[in-house]
């Protein structure tokens, strides 16, 4: 029977939000597997993360260590290997430290490797059959692994419906014991906090861009707030910059920064061709404009036809009542 | 006693002859200045090559014109005419400045020819000369020192201010005038006390003057006051002949060349190194102006001649809106360069990477080629050229800005800086109003007269499409057979040539000539001032090209096309020159003849407009590069319609469309103000 | 300080329009153009500029047919030393792991302090560098920002990591890092620096050079294969939403779910 596990990355005693989202992957792969999620760290975090995992999992797998008290890839990957047994499916989310370590992973542990899934379409035999994108998002791609030898797979985050936690009443088990040889010849050191300002878009995956529809410096406060409660980042258009209202860095387009985010909301922005030239990656986009006419509708996904002034205001406190 | 004894015959203290003097003051005098004139020449020689012996004709001209007529002077009225003033004043006394100089060794010399009525004459016009080079020095020397026009003003980054010295020179012309005025009012003077016979003198005059108020002065103080003010005039002379290459006033010896070797030809840009055609470029080790050497002998020149006037960054427009850019200092860093590495005596230094020793990345991309500068400089200082061929030195470095590289390569991939595809090239043609009037012929199928070259952004750009559509449809109207090249257009390469990616543009230039040629065409019509100026001054071998409003100026003067009354009578029209159409290529009246051929159309015009047209921001790669600024081209150029009391901004450039229409929305003008293209208002009032 | 930096040669996806042929499992080949993973650019210019600083050579490789040569010229062009392609029919269809124990190969036959590679390419799996890093044993970073040479020994690097935080490591060498976009400004090639190195030598290996048991690689050897392609629907122009404000909002709320924007 296949064993899937999933590796359940966490901050500050957070999991992050990708531990609903395995549940869901790992029934596309095979409904029957057994899933077992895995925390590594050390401490008080960590013992309160497995206990949150283990209800939303049947198992769960700790692995307390100094070593692994920030996860550095090279020395988590260490420990993955001699816990997971052979031929078995590990579930990594595709984010900073997915990318890190799955790779290595796959090496280490002989098995195929699929790299930002966002759907599976079920196993036949030990072909496993897979969605991903390409060239930025512009196409799609069927794909498929022999996981007779196992695999590994990053997930990409929030392309699998998240489960409703709560009360799985999973088993914790210790296998801290298993680890085995840490030392690594990479050292973490610190991390350095982004300075405040410093945004950059081009990393964001949402972005609410505001264009000459903000009309005023003080309205930008509305665009913020809703960036804050979608968690995204605040862009603009060339009229925004210039008007000094943000920074150069904020722009958008084929004069200020390229940017390829998942979804793109276009706010009082008309959709120039200058503009546009600089959203990439074929995202989600949303365009809030009063003019009916703007051109941003032909190329926008969902199209609104309303005063920005009035309409974020409104969505940001329904996203925030959510 | 018979008369005053001169210089060539004077004995100091009784007894040393003060010929002597006269003698050696020259001497040393133009054995110093041969020398230092030998090392200012010395960079120059090895400079790189430049031809600029073809059309002495034009070259003549310009000579007679801005040189010794100095028409380009009174486009700054009072500097203008005080300067034209003492040029004249001193290409008059320099004849007399001359025989001064033989004076103190020959008594009472008198230049050949200068005996008769002719040094009557000359005399008369000379005191007048003297005259007002003082009273224009006078005027100067205040408005310098005491007004200080902002112009002559420098920016701290840009180094001191340089009216000292400027004062300083106005002291010594005046210092120049006086005393040769009391050199010979003083002789005069003597000989009226001896005579009492009145030489007739210009009245009013400095002379004049002088000698009515030494009248009564003793003959003893006359005497050495005669020769005293000999060898003031005599040492300042030399003085000023030898401080003259050592800063701004060299243009005062280099001038006449200057103009002379000037640009003669309008449009183009130099090639890569004089002497090496195309097909050998591949042969040089380097590209472009990376040292101070690469420079050409004339753009050297060009340095030594810059009088610091100001003309140029007073009329620049990415000075006007703060750019890193003032082409003044483009020229005075690389003066101060060519004085530091090539100093008067001692060794020469070797140059560093200008682009990292005295200019910026950004200076040097900021400039829109616009040619402001050039039409302003009295002087005939260069600016385009120099400024391609360092940026042809800073792309050979791989020094391209982030934002400028992705339109580069896109053009090198798909011959459009958007990267779209070659075949979407014709697709404005493919919209469904207009296709369903208008088949447009394609000429790697059919064959026509004319050619219709679109170019990249009227092909591309969803906004200027429509230019495309109007112009075809006035062509239609106007009874031209023209097709379109379609997906085996490339980009013009007008601003790939100019951003100094060199072997683009001739890659670009190969395959666009070799599409015209094969297809046949008599003649080539764009919309496009760029492309225009590309094809028409850049490549070589094509059929004739016209601009779209010469086609309409021309067919409405045959009669073969009329226009309809104004559709909207109550607006007040102005139209704005681009660089590319006007200043590069002289068109500033078909446009304007077609406009006024539309009965009932107010149209004003701008303070700056022809050939002092403000550019609205730049075409091409500009669109895609954007330096510091504190506001946008295209705002002041708004801002001054609005101020000529038009509402509407007619254009013959899509790129001046772009950007006005985006600075009408940045400057809160909509409503207001609009911006519409040639094609469209000659298309709305099409029969 | 010698240095490897691995390169691909990609579709690009600033100038190309994405459109599959007829038979709708690959893309529509004839109008693409192709040019050096822009990744990959920014791994080579840092190369240059630590040979710069410490001294050394960069050689650039990469895995593919005899196209892909023009994107080792063009970062050649750019600064670096050497080329090598590895090319061999038996290398057609590789997945991640074959490219990376191409790779693999090649690095043992050299002396490298530092391996480098784009953070990821045209597939998006930013898999080959910690691939290879593994094989060898080598430690490895992803998505780096920032390299500090401490000594011959080993180096500080950041890592670009969520909320725009960097993340410091201190690595031995020798290594393998692959490298973001953003930790350098790339300069630019043109035609004339591509010319300039069109006559230079550039060694081509294929498996048996390699000494790679050609099973092992290519398509035989790939556990993971892509089937086709295929482009989810997408109606033309925007969808409006209509209704009262607040039915937009809730409409407008389910579909950023959808898309992850929520």
């Amino acid at each position: 029977m296949t064993q899937i596990f999933a590796y359940v990355p966490f901050n500050n005693g957070q999991a992050e939000d990708v531990a609903l989202e395995f549940p869901e992957a790992a029934k596309k792969i095979d409904a029957s597997a057994t899933l077992t999620a895995i925390v590594t760290g050390s401490g008080a975090d960590l013992d309160s993360v497995a206990g949150e995992m283990s209800k939303i999992y049947g198992q769960v797998i700790k692995v307390d260590n100094e070593a692994l008290a920030y996860p550095n890839a090279e020395v988590v990957r260490k420990a993955l290997v001699n816990i997971v047994p052979e031929g078995s499916i590990v579930l990594v989310p595709h984010t900073t430290f997915g990318m890190d370590i799955a790779p290595g992973l796959s090496v280490k542990m002989d098995a195929a490797y699929a790299a930002d899934i966002i759907d599976f379409q079920g196993a036949e035999g030990t072909t496993l059959k897979m969605i991903r994108q390409e060239l930025g998002g512009a196409v799609s791609t069927h794909v498929t692994a022999d996981i007779s030898a196992g695999a590994v797979i990053t997930v990409r985050p929030g392309a699998f419906a998240p489960v409703d936690g709560g009360s799985a009443g999973g088993t914790i088990t210790d296998k801290s014991g298993d680890a085995g040889d840490l030392s690594s010849k990479r050292q973490f050191l610190e991390v350095v906090a982004a300075e405040i300002g410093d945004v950059d878009i081009t990393k964001s995956d949402v972005l609410v861009s505001i264009g000459r529809g903000i009309e005023d410096e003080e309205n930008i406060e509305v665009a913020q707030e809703l960036a804050e409660a979608m968690n995204a980042v605040v862009s603009c258009s060339r009229p925004i910059v210039d008007a000094k209202w943000l920074e150069k860095s904020r722009q958008v387009g084929t004069s200020g920064q390229t940017v390829k985010p998942k979804v793109y909301m276009a706010m009082g922005i008309s959709g120039s061709f200058q503009h546009l030239g600089g959203v990439k990656g074929n995202p989600f986009i949303v365009a809030v404009n009063k003019n009916p006419k703007a051109p941003i509708f032909q190329v926008a996904d969902v199209g609104i036809v309303e005063d920005i002034l009035e309409f974020m205001p409104e969505l940001t406190e329904a996203i925030s009542d959510l | 006693m018979s008369s005053i004894i001169g210089p060539a015959s004077y004995k100091l203290f009784g007894f040393f002859p003060t010929a002597v003097l006269a003698f050696i003051v020259p001497i040393v005098g133009i054995g110093a200045f041969a020398y230092i004139m030998a090392r200012r020449i010395a960079p120059l020689v090895r400079a790189a090559p430049d031809n600029r012996l073809d059309r002495i004709d034009q070259r003549i001209k310009n000579l007679v014109i801005i040189w010794l007529g100095q028409l380009r002077q009174p486009r700054y009225m009072l500097a203008g005419v005080l300067h034209m003033v003492i040029f004249a004043g001193f290409l008059i006394l320099s004849i007399r400045s001359t025989s001064l100089v033989v004076i103190g060794l020959s008594d009472g010399f008198v230049l050949p020819g200068f005996g008769g009525l002719v040094g009557v004459v000359y005399n008369f016009i000379k005191d007048y000369a003297a005259t007002f080079v003082l009273v224009a020095c006078i005027i100067a020397a205040i408005r310098r020192g005491i007004y200080k026009p902002e112009r002559y003003a420098v920016p701290e980054k840009y180094g001191k201010d340089h009216t000292a010295e400027a004062v300083f020179v106005l002291g010594l012309i005046s210092t120049l005038m006086i005393s040769e005025s009391l050199f010979e009012a003083s002789e005069l003077a003597y000989a009226f006390q001896l005579t009492g016979q009145e030489h007739f003198l210009a009245p009013l005059s400095l002379v004049w003057i002088f000698r009515g108020m030494l009248l009564s002065a003793s003959s003893g103080f006359l005497q050495g006051l005669h020769i005293f003010m000999y060898f003031v005039h005599d040492l300042s002379f030399f003085f000023f002949l030898c401080f003259l290459p050592l800063g701004k006033h060299f243009h005062v010896i280099t001038s006449l060349f200057n103009v002379f070797f000037m640009r003669v030809k309008r449009g183009n840009i130099k090639p890569v190194q004089h002497g090496i055609k195309d097909e050998e470029l591949d042969s040089l080790e380097s590209f472009g102006i990376k040292k101070l050497e690469d420079f050409t002998w004339k753009h050297m020149l060009d340095f030594y001649s810059c009088a610091d006037c100001g003309r140029c960054s007073d009329q620049c427009p990415a000075n006007a809106v703060g750019r890193p850019l003032s082409p003044r200092f483009i020229t005075i860093k690389a003066r101060d360069l060519m004085f530091k590495n090539y100093p008067l005596s001692g060794e020469i230094y070797k140059s560093n990477l200008l682009v990292e020793d005295i200019y910026a990345e950004d200076e040097i991309w900021s400039c829109t080629t616009c040619g402001a500068c050039e039409a302003e400089c009295p002087l005939g200082i260069e600016y385009i050229d120099k400024m391609v061929d360092l940026r042809r030195g800073m792309v050979d470095e791989g020094m391209v800005p982030q934002s400028l590289q992705k339109p580069l390569k896109a053009l090198e991939k798909r011959g459009n800086p958007y990267g779209k595809m070659e075949k979407k090239r014709a697709d404005w043609a493919n919209d469904k109003e207009f296709k369903a009037d208008h088949s447009i012929k394609n000429l790697g199928k059919d064959t026509a007269e004319t050619l219709f070259f679109v170019d990249s952004i009227t092909s591309y750009d969803d906004n200027i499409q429509e230019i495309a559509r109007r112009t075809c449809v006035i062509l239609e109207k106007a009874g031209v057979d023209f097709g379109i090249l379609g997906k085996d257009e490339k980009d013009s390469g007008n601003e790939v040539l100019r951003f100094g990616e060199e072997m683009l543009y001739q890659d670009l230039k190969e395959q666009n000539t070799e599409a015209i040629l094969e297809s046949g065409v008599k003649q080539i019509v764009t919309a496009d001032p760029h492309a225009y100026n590309a094809l028409k001054n850049d490549y070589t071998g094509l059929p004739p090209v016209k601009h779209i409003s010469q086609v309409v100026a021309q067919k409405i003067a045959a009669g073969e096309l009329e226009l309809l009354p104004c559709q909207e009578p109550d607006k007040v029209y102005v139209y704005h020159d681009p660089c590319y159409l006007g200043r590069h290529n002289g068109i500033y009246e078909d446009p304007r003849q077609a406009l006024d051929a539309i009965n009932g159309l107010t149209r004003v015009e701008l303070e700056k407009s022809r050939d002092r047209s403000f550019c609205c921001g730049g075409g091409g790669l500009m669109l895609f590069y954007e330096p510091e600024e504190d506001t946008r081209m295209g705002v002041l150029r708004v801002n001054m319609a609005a101020e000529a009391g038009a509402n509407v901004i007619v254009t013959a450039c899509p790129f001046c469309l772009v950007n006005i229409q985006d600075a009408i929305k940045v400057a809160g003008k909509e409503g207001e103000i609009e911006a519409l293209d040639f094609t469209e208002l000659i298309g709305q009032h099409l029969q | 300080m010698e240095i490897l930096v691995c390169v691909k040669r990609v579709p690009d996806t600033a100038e190309n329009e994405f459109e599959l042929n007829g038979a709708g499992n690959d893309l529509d080949r004839d109008d693409l153009v192709y040019s050096v993973n822009e990744w990959d650019n920014y791994a080579v210019e840092e190369a240059i500029q630590m040979v710069d600083n410490v001294g050394g050579s960069v050689t650039v490789v990469t895995v593919g047919d005899d196209e892909s040569e023009e994107v080792l010229r063009r970062e050649m062009a750019m600064g670096a030393n050497n080329g090598v392609l590895l090319s061999d029919d038996a290398f057609e269809g590789s997945d991640g792991n074959g490219i990376a124990s191409i790779l693999k190969a090649e690095i043992e036959k050299g002396n490298y302090d530092l391996i480098l590679t784009g953070a990821q390419a045209d597939e998006g799996a930013g898999q080959v560098g910690g691939m290879v890093a593994a094989m060898l044993d080598y430690p490895y970073a992803s998505l780096v920002n920032k390299i500090d040479i401490i000594d011959d020994k080993k180096i500080n690097v950041g890592r670009e990591i969520e909320g725009g935080n960097q993340e410091m490591n201190e690595l031995q060498l020798p290594c393998v890092l692959s490298i973001q976009t953003g930790i350098n400004e790339p300069r630019y090639v043109g035609i004339r620096g591509i010319r300039k190195v069109a006559k230079v030598d550039i060694p081509v290996k294929g498996s048996a050079d390699l000494g790679l048991d050609a099973d092992s690689v290519g398509a035989a050897g790939a556990k993971t294969r892509r089937v086709d392609y295929f482009v989810p629907d997408m109606g033309e122009g925007a969808e409006m939403l209509e209704g009262s404000t607040d039915e937009i909002i809730g409409k407008l709320i389910e579909k950023l779910k959808a898309k992850g924007g929520l």
